[in-house]
């Protein structure tokens, strides 16, 4: 398990540095030069060049690139914020953005999960349509319909929680975004745990372990769940993945001063530097979380990780 | 007849509710199970073999419904005898009093009968640490000598692998010992061979006879190959559409059957040492479950059918001491009618090999 889990790192880490150099190529292609101002002379420029260090090689560059954002230098920022450099400008938004996204995903797993279990121990029953129900909402509606919808009811008609993002009151303003993002996730683990639950429940294995006489917690969790588990986290990447997108226009709903929101700013003001570093954030955040769900899996189910490990020994 | 009785049904009927209507799998069964002894159990596929048997666990799937009967379980573990109506038991109590620990089970597939996602060792200590709350140091010892006793090799190393990487044979040695692990009373085998190949099906047959003689455990035998009833009954039922049509000593199951359906069974039987005869298959298809049954369920397929099979079902006519047969052939009244001649010729056969090779 540690050799598959280091060469997955290892993997990812490389696919990183193949997304970090094709988003420099693309910079490197950009028309124009950080230096077009007409006043100074071509000696200067080339002194400045120097100093920059863009007289040197691509290779070298991109080199330079990767080091200095290892050490968290993204460069600065053009029009949104004059010069300000881009590691402050992400200091306050990336904790936000990383916050509400993470509560997103945590939610949309453990009710999802929850809401799964409960139809597929009651199938057949009033609480099954009622989280199939839910769930068919959950997939068709997009998540900006939730928002509204949330921030009509519990936020202008209830007041519970804030309309927009309010930075004093960060965990209160937090939940409405969360839910919004979180909706679709929940309904689809919770359709896959129902479908995959049923599955297992109907097992040779669930009977044998009935017939054990085991306590009816160790049946459903240790040997039902853990089984089920197997199909479900492999919907888990792509579905974190749709809930970045869906991130962009919750914050911009709900005035969010997070990374999404920054994200189309920028787009809309050609901010390069700017639209690169989250680029390369989002892809980053992806490939982590790829990996998590590939080490999952080999956790949850020894016929890969044993399979994947026997393939290292013949090599 | 005092042997002990180990467990007793009566008058068992289930059905399951079902989008085509409800199936009336078991009608009205009678069975008894001696202590030490083995019951076979034998009918074609949907005889309702595994229904029963499931109804003893409380292990019905959730459409199933009983409708009637008791099963009532003596135990002498403790030196004196308790008796236990199991069908008043909810599935909870089963499983916390019954299940694994008092009556354990194998079932017919062992590809799927074990959970791929646990170590076989901690599958096999599972329920002894549940159970009987042994410590986790005793539970490994004993499942390691479990899986020595029933014959797999290097036991410790075993201990930690993986469903998938045992052989077929040797999961249904592995579900054995997790059925042995908790000493139970009775063991029931649900075809634990059916999904073997033919040298494998001999060796865990041979399994499971060794450790009845070591433990002298009840077991309760379920197949539908009449060949390995031989080896291993004391006593047969021979089940049809849900309903024990015969039952007897083996003896008088294979050397006198009076049922036709019994008759057709043993006819329909492979014979090892014939290989000129043409395989005998009982006529028409096992009856449908979903029909309400009027007169006797075999009729349609028995050759010997009286005219009162088509109207009354016959009652259980007792024929000796142990032997008793559910067809109108056995009424005073119904004209003679005795077993095929190729039949005879058949069973002399087999009798004659058994005396040749001592009288197994
Ligand atoms: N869950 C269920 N729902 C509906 N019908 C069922 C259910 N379980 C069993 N039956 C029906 O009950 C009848 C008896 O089934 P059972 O499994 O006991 O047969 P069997 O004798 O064990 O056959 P086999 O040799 O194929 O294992 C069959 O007709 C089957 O269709
Ligand atoms: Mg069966």
């Amino acid at each position: 398990m540690k050799r598959y889990i280091v060469k997955r790192i290892c993997i990812s880490a490389a696919t990183l540095l193949v997304i970090l150099l094709i988003l420099f190529l693309m910079l490197e292609l950009m028309p124009g030069s950080p230096f077009n101002d007409e006043k100074l002379t071509q000696s200067q420029v080339a002194l400045l060049n120097a100093k920059y260090g863009l007289d040197k090689p691509v290779f070298i560059r991109f080199l330079n690139y990767v080091k200095n954002m290892l050490s968290g230098d993204f460069g600065v920022s053009y029009t949104i914020s004059k010069n300000t450099s881009i590691t402050t400008l992400l200091s306050t938004r990336l904790p936000i953005s990383i916050r509400i996204g993470g509560q997103a995903v945590l939610m949309g797993t453990v009710v999802g999960l929850i809401l799964g279990l409960i139809a597929a121990l009651n199938h057949n029953t009033i609480l099954d349509t009622l989280t199939t129900v839910i769930s068919v909402l959950g997939v068709s509606l997009p998540s900006y319909v939730f928002a509204l919808g949330l921030s009509y009811t519990l936020g202008y008609q209830f007041k519970w929680f804030p309309l927009l993002y309010q930075q004093q009151e960060a965990v209160k303003s937090s939940v409405l975004p969360t839910i919004s993002l979180a909706m679709f996730t929940v309904a689809t683990v919770a359709r896959f745990t129902r479908t995959e639950m049923l599955e297992v429940l109907g097992s040779d294995y669930m009977l044998l372990a009935e017939s054990k006489g085991l306590p009816g917690w160790r049946l459903i969790l240790i040997h039902g769940l853990r089984n089920a588990l197997i199909p479900i986290v492999t919907v888990l990447a792509p579905l974190v993945v749709s809930l970045m997108t869906g991130s962009l226009v919750v914050e911009k709903i709900f005035s969010i001063p997070g990374i999404g929101s920054l994200l189309v700013t920028a787009i809309q003001s050609n901010d390069y530097n700017v639209i690169v570093t989250l680029a390369f954030i989002y892809s980053a955040m992806y490939i982590g979380i790829m990996l998590a769900v590939d080490i999952l899996y080999g956790l949850i189910d020894p016929r890969i990780r044993l399979a994947k490990e026997d393939d290292y020994e013949q090599s | 007849m005092n042997k002990d009785k180990v467990l007793s049904i009566r008058d068992l009927s289930i059905s399951f509710q079902t989008s085509a209507g409800e199936v009336n799998a078991i009608r009205g069964v009678n069975l008894d199970l001696y202590q030490g002894e083995t019951l076979a159990i034998v009918g074609e596929s949907g005889s309702g073999k595994s229904v029963t048997v499931k109804a003893i666990m409380g292990i019905l799937s959730g459409n199933g419904k009983i409708k009637s009967g008791t099963i009532d379980f003596t135990s002498r573990k403790s030196g004196e005898e308790v008796k236990e109506a199991l069908l008043s038991y909810s599935k909870k109590e089963m499983r916390r009093r019954i299940n694994g620990r008092r009556i354990a089970m194998v079932f017919q597939d062992p590809m799927t009968s074990l959970n791929p996602t646990m170590p076989i060792g901690s599958q096999i200590m599972e329920g002894m640490r549940y159970h009987y709350k042994t410590n986790k140091k005793e539970a490994y010892e004993k499942a390691v000598k479990l899986l020595d006793l029933v014959g797999i090799t290097e036991p410790e190393k075993r201990m930690k692998s993986y469903p998938h990487q045992l052989s077929g044979g040797m999961r249904q040695r592995v579900v054995i010992a997790i059925a042995l692990s908790c000493d139970p009373e009775i063991l029931i085998c649900d075809e634990p061979t059916t999904a073997l190949d033919v040298t494998i099906q001999a060796k865990i047959l041979e399994l499971i006879k060794e450790i009845q003689k070591k433990t002298g455990i009840s077991v309760i035998y379920i197949t539908h190959d009449l060949g390995v009833v031989a080896k291993v009954a004391d006593y047969v039922a021979v089940m049809y559409a849900g309903k024990v049509v015969e039952k007897g000593l083996s003896e008088e199951i294979f050397y006198e059957p009076r049922h036709p359906y019994t008759w057709g069974l043993l006819s329909a039987m492979p014979d090892l040492n014939t290989d000129d005869e043409v395989l005998y298959t009982i006529p028409g298809s096992p009856f449908n479950l979903l029909n309400k049954t009027e007169g006797d369920a075999f009729a349609e397929r028995n050759r010997f059918a009286l005219n009162i099979d088509y109207r009354l079902e016959p009652p259980m006519f007792q024929i000796t001491e142990t032997h008793y047969a559910a067809t109108w052939l056995l009424h005073e009244n119904a004209p003679a009618v005795s077993m095929p001649e190729a039949l005879k010729e058949r069973i002399k056969r087999m009798g004659e090999e058994v005396d040749l090779r001592g009288g197994e």
